[in-house]
């Protein structure tokens, strides 16, 4: 199973975490910062795998952003770097030509995506189509309960 | 416009956000940071009541704030009162921030479990999932024991959505690897094995990870989705790449389910039944052409998915081990990539082909690729990369290619990255000696290590040099001249000065004959490098100094004169003190025949497993290193030198512990003792004994010395007199004296044992305080539990003649060594009695018998060939020798004892899986008795290897 997923910029810091195991509050610290230090420092066009502890860390880095995934001892390398590069799909999918900025202000949504596709560790939907349908609905959803808000959704993302 | 402008967006958020990044200084985001938690905190408190928005909104601020780091101490209760709105996205926000923020406040989790309770009746599929959501990234205890019955009824329902199953499979997975004891196997588990034929490949894709993790622990009960597991493989194998629709990935047909189905058979033997197994056959076949086919686009997307199915199916025949003609073949498609522009590729090809190397019926071909595996490690700009090719250099090194390989590695080691050079240093060492025709070459191999690495030559290694050079007399004669032709250079390590001490202290008389090495220049090679070098090395050039005086009389006075001199004799180092003046006396009372024989050769060292090779699995071992395996190293290095664990300078020389404690005489006859005697002998218990022979006694007495080392200082010694009697036994008197008598009784299922204690008072008069507790030493209580035990305070006063009962619960979470301590005190008479005792939990209590016929037993046993999943121990029987003792034994040890496997009837031949939480850990025994000698042969292979060894331990006592 995957136990962790980590999403920092090139200066390190940190944009999304999101643990499958339970882990305290001061080792995820811990963590973060061996995992950012680890990563920005390897060289480019090196290998995208590095054995840390027990695990493997799988990463890859998407325009100003590292993507960086723990998996347990046996799992494939391979298919866990297009478990990213199918997150990052759905984002991109969903905000349109993803950046860094949209997951920033749009954390939440991260968070709602990714858990449409991956849970406990384990991929839940592969289907691009499926996990955005489903996204889209319960935006949907929120259309319908949300009238009468008086919030200019939108406008903030030129910020 | 993007999709985010669809209805939610919260501008007090995004401002918050703005704010946040705008600030120059981490002062000034604390500062605003603590502004907004004020405005958030007052808004919470206010008289006003909160719409369900704000709520919203301020609770999110609360998680983005915890996200950047800072902790959060209020507003869970506002998220769990979102979790009841029935807008969607305040309930989905609430739901966020109670798995992003799970307090384990009991209080909270019932009003959650209530809210979650609610959603998962709601037959609302949106509500269901954002639920089942929720417990699956929490996965608290409390959740499983409120809903591990409920979620697999949702799973199994004919009527729930795609969607929610997929969830409820998940879900159900996490509550299972948290609390498996709370996820009880029914009816619905022969539906869920079916799922595999779902028409729904996301459910399918979901339900096969939770197959596969409940057949690794129950695999009888999952046999039958081998067979489906095959078919479902096969269609997808065979299928265009459009037929699969939206789970086709760049054009490979659902590549997460095909690799998911290959890892879920790796949890079983072959298939039996020859048409399935045909089938399987014919689909590795096709996943292996498929690779030579030109691919189908350029996108590394599409040679990343495609490739994890071939890596993935290479595992399977690598774990089948039994198709010759598949291995080679996996093994022929692995030498391509390793010249593959990917870089990644190469990696995963290198290391996928370590295992290969193991097999015997790829070995040969993967040796075939050594050119290329060498070219690997001197061009590969990435050190990851470099690592992985020495691993294989290893994994492939035999004696035929040994000489090439080894020179490689030193060659390699000149310009190595600082970070694998240790590990490299220990590769190159075990190879030259488990390869080591001639020794002289393995002496060469050695010193070219510390001339070359010697900041990274371990203890370990010098000191396996200097033992095999002592056991072999055909090599000790090129050993003392090529030490000697190594102190030369003018900047040596101090690594070479000590194996040059210690040889030509032994052996250099071997050389003396030519007058280039005569006594006086070797002496004064020797000495030159004497102020360059640390405390302990100068400590053992005084003893080989003192050799030198009975190897050759006529340095006596060049020497002498030098144990004089203030800087020797009064050196403010006790130890070189000490010696300089024990060796000067000796050297000046003593007769030379009394010299001669104080001094005498080293004796050869007993043959024993190579330290090294326990130093290499201590740093390659998953994980942290266990205590097991550090009381090996520590008991390796004892072993080695025949004195303790401090090497040879130790026992050859002198220990400053025990030159505190002894006079002259007494001192250096232990220190220079010739025949081993066991008296002598006080720190090596077990080099005192015949080689694998070491009396179980003297080998309990080391072990005992680690494992209780740890302990927070119980106040009373540990009494174990008990323990290994139990290791075959669940019931019986624990411990008994004239106030008190313990019983035991115990039951263990899977990884779950309970232990009632019957206290007994045997005297008429009342003890009072009575109190008990239950300790975990050692790496027991390091922060990964091994093992969780639980337990009621039992009641303080014991009536005379009365007995108390007490009841732990006990959790195996991953295999174990220590043994869980139990401390009573109690007031007799108004003494306090203060009692400690090694608890009877071993690691074997949470064996699961496997049967299996002798081909399988076979199999696995050669899948176990990795030498530190072996342990193995030779010991003279203690026991009864009697069959039928002998069976009841291995059978209360909870395997099964296996007939007809082993070719001879005398042996015995046992298997079983050990259950913890975290893992299984396949275990093969045979125990070989040998009535006429009676002794026994035990050996164990276990798919872990601090389990091969602590059961080997812990078995050696019992027969």
């Amino acid at each position: 199973m995957m136990r962790f997923l980590l999403l920092f910029s090139r200066q390190g810091k940190l944009r999304l975490q999101k643990w499958f195991t339970p882990i305290p509050e001061r080792e995820k610290k811990k963590i973060i910062r061996e995992m950012t230090t680890m990563v920005l420092a390897r060289q480019p066009r090196s290998c995208n795998f590095l054995h840390w502890k027990d695990l493997k860390i799988i990463y890859k880095r998407y325009a100003s952003l590292y993507f960086c995934l723990a998996i347990e001892n046996h799992e494939n390398e391979l298919l866990a770097l297009e478990v990213i590069h199918r997150y990052v799909e759905l984002l991109d999918k969903y905000f349109g030509n993803v950046c860094e900025l949209d997951i920033i202000f749009n954390f939440e949504k991260a968070y709602f995506i990714l858990d449409e596709f991956l849970l406990g560790g384990e991929i839940q939907e592969t289907s691009k189509q499926i996990v955005n349908r489903c996204i889209e609905s319960s935006d949907m959803l929120q259309e319908y309960y949300c009238e009468g808000e008086t919030d200019f959704p939108g406008t903030w993302r030129k910020l | 416009m993007p999709a985010v402008s669809k209805g939610d967006g919260m501008r007090g958020l995004a401002v918050f956000i703005s704010d946040i990044r705008n600030c120059k200084s981490k002062e000034a985001e604390i500062k605003r940071i603590n502004k907004e938690l004020a405005n958030i905190r007052s808004k919470f408190k206010g008289d006003k009541a909160l719409d369900g928005y704000s709520k919203k909104k301020y609770v999110c601020k609360l998680l983005f704030i915890f996200l950047l780091g800072h902790d959060i101490d209020f507003g869970h209760m506002e998220a769990v009162n979102l979790l009841s709105s029935n807008k969607y996205t305040e309930k989905q926000i609430g739901y966020l921030f109670i798995s992003v923020l799970v307090n384990s406040n009991s209080e909270l989790i019932r009003l959650i479990n209530n809210a979650i309770k609610n959603d998962l009746s709601s037959r609302n599929p949106t509500f269901m999932c954002l639920a089942l959501h929720c417990i699956a990234n929490v996965g608290s205890r409390e959740m499983a024991e409120a809903f591990a019955s409920e979620i697999p009824r949702i799973l199994v329902a004919g009527d729930t959505m795609d969607s929610v199953k997929q969830s409820a499979a998940l879900c159900l997975l996490r509550l299972y690897k948290t609390s498996p004891d709370l996820v009880l196997m029914g009816e619905w588990t022969s539906r869920v094995v079916h799922l595999l034929n779902d028409q729904h490949m996301g459910v399918v894709t979901a339900a096969i990870s939770l197959i596969t993790c409940l057949s690794q622990k129950n695999p009888d009960e999952f046999k039958t989705c081998v067979s489906l597991a095959v078919s479902r493989l096969s269609r997808i194998v065979s299928s265009a790449s459009t037929d699969l629709q939206d789970y086709t990935y760049y054009f490979v047909p659902a590549p997460w389910l095909s690799c998911k189905l290959l890892r879920l058979l790796q949890c079983y033997p072959p298939p039996e039944d020859g048409a399935v197994k045909g089938r399987l056959v014919e689909c590795l076949e096709t996943i292996l052409n498929k690779a030579q086919e030109p691919p189908k686009s350029k996108k590394v997307q599409h040679s990343n998915a495609k490739n994890a199915i071939l890596f993935e199916a290479i595992s399977l025949i690598i774990h089948y081990d039994s198709e010759p003609n598949l291995l080679v073949r996996a093994c022929n498609q692995l030498g391509q990539f390793l010249q593959h522009r990917e870089t990644n590729l190469r990696y995963l090809a290198l290391e996928s082909m370590c295992t290969l190397a193991s097999s015997e019926f790829s070995h040969e071909a993967v040796k075939t690729h050594i050119e290329t595996v060498i070219n690997a490690l001197k061009t590969e700009r990435d050190v990851s990369v470099r690592q992985r090719a020495a691993d294989l250099l290893y994994a492939m090194c035999d004696r035929s290619n040994a000489k090439q390989i080894v020179a490689e590695m030193l060659s390699y080691l000149e310009t190595a990255d600082y970070s694998i050079r240790e590990e490299m240093v220990l590769k190159v060492a075990i190879l030259a000696e488990k390869y080591a025709v001639d020794y002289s070459w393995y002496v060469d191999t050695i010193l070219n290590l510390i001339r070359i690495a010697g900041d990274y030559v371990s203890e370990e290694v010098w000191y396996r040099v200097i033992q095999i050079v002592i056991n072999r007399d055909d090599v000790q004669g090129y050993a003392a001249k090529t030490v000697f032709e190594a102190l030369q250079a003018p900047a040596c390590h101090e690594n070479m000065v000590k194996v040059g001490g210690y040889i030509l202290g032994e052996f250099g008389n071997l050389i003396a004959g030519d007058p280039r090495s005569s006594p006086l220049v070797q002496f004064n090679l020797l000495h030159s490098k004497f102020h360059l070098c640390s405390v302990p090395t100068r400590a053992l050039l005084l003893s080989a100094y003192i050799k030198f005086i009975n190897l050759f009389p006529e340095t006596k006075a060049t020497i002498q004169e030098v144990l004089r001199c203030d800087s020797q004799i009064r050196n403010s180092d006790v130890e070189l003190q000490q010696r300089a003046v024990e060796y000067l006396k000796l050297s000046s009372i003593a007769s030379t025949d009394v010299l001669a024989t104080v001094l005498e050769e080293m004796p050869p060292f007993p043959e024993r497993e190579s330290s090294i090779l326990a130093k290499l699995k201590k740093k390659k071992g998953p994980g942290a290193v266990s205590v097991t395996e550090l009381e090996d190293s520590k008991r390796e290095g004892g072993e080695l030198n025949g004195g303790g664990d401090r090497g040879p300078d130790t026992s050859a020389m002198s220990a400053s512990n025990a030159v505190s404690r002894h006079s002259v005489t007494s001192n250096l006859s232990y220190v220079f003792q010739s025949t081993p005697s066991p008296s002598a002998d006080l720190l090596g218990i077990r080099s005192s004994a015949p080689a694998g022979t070491a009396p179980a006694s003297a080998g309990n007495l080391l072990v005992d010395v680690f494992s209780e080392a740890g302990p927070a200082a119980p106040s009373a010694a540990v009494n174990d007199d008990g323990f290994l009697r139990f290791v075959c036994k669940n019931n019986g008197v624990l411990f008994e004296n004239q106030l008190l008598q313990i019983g035991i009784k115990s039951e263990y299922r899977q990884n779950l044992g309970r232990m009632y204690l019957f206290y007994g008072n045997k005297t008429s008069v009342q003890f009072a305080s009575f109190t008990t507790s239950v300790s975990c030493p050692g790496e027991l209580q390091s922060h990964i539990l091994s093992l969780n035990v639980q337990t009621k305070q039992v009641e303080p006063l014991v009536e005379g003649g009365a007995q108390i009962q007490q009841v732990l619960n006990i959790e195996c979470l991953t295999d174990f060594s220590d043994a869980p301590l139990l401390n009573i005190k109690f007031r007799y008479g108004g003494a306090l009695q203060n009692l400690t005792l090694k608890l009877p939990v071993t690691i074997n209590k949470f064996f699961q018998p496997t049967e299996m016929s002798s081909h399988d037993f076979f199999q696995r046993w050669k899948q176990l060939s990795q030498p530190q999943q072996e342990a193995q121990k030779i010991f003279k029987a203690n026991h009864s020798m009697d069959t039928e003792v002998l069976k009841a034994k291995l059978l209360g040890l909870g395997t099964a004892l296996l007939d007809n496997v082993d070719p001879n009837p005398e042996n015995y031949v046992c298997a079983g899986v050990i259950q913890t939480k975290g893992q299984q850990v396949g275990c093969l025994l045979r125990l070989e008795p040998n009535a006429q000698a009676q002794m026994y042969r035990l050996t164990l292979r276990c798919s872990k290897d601090s389990v091969s060894r602590r059961l080997c331990e812990l078995l050696a006592e019992q027969f």
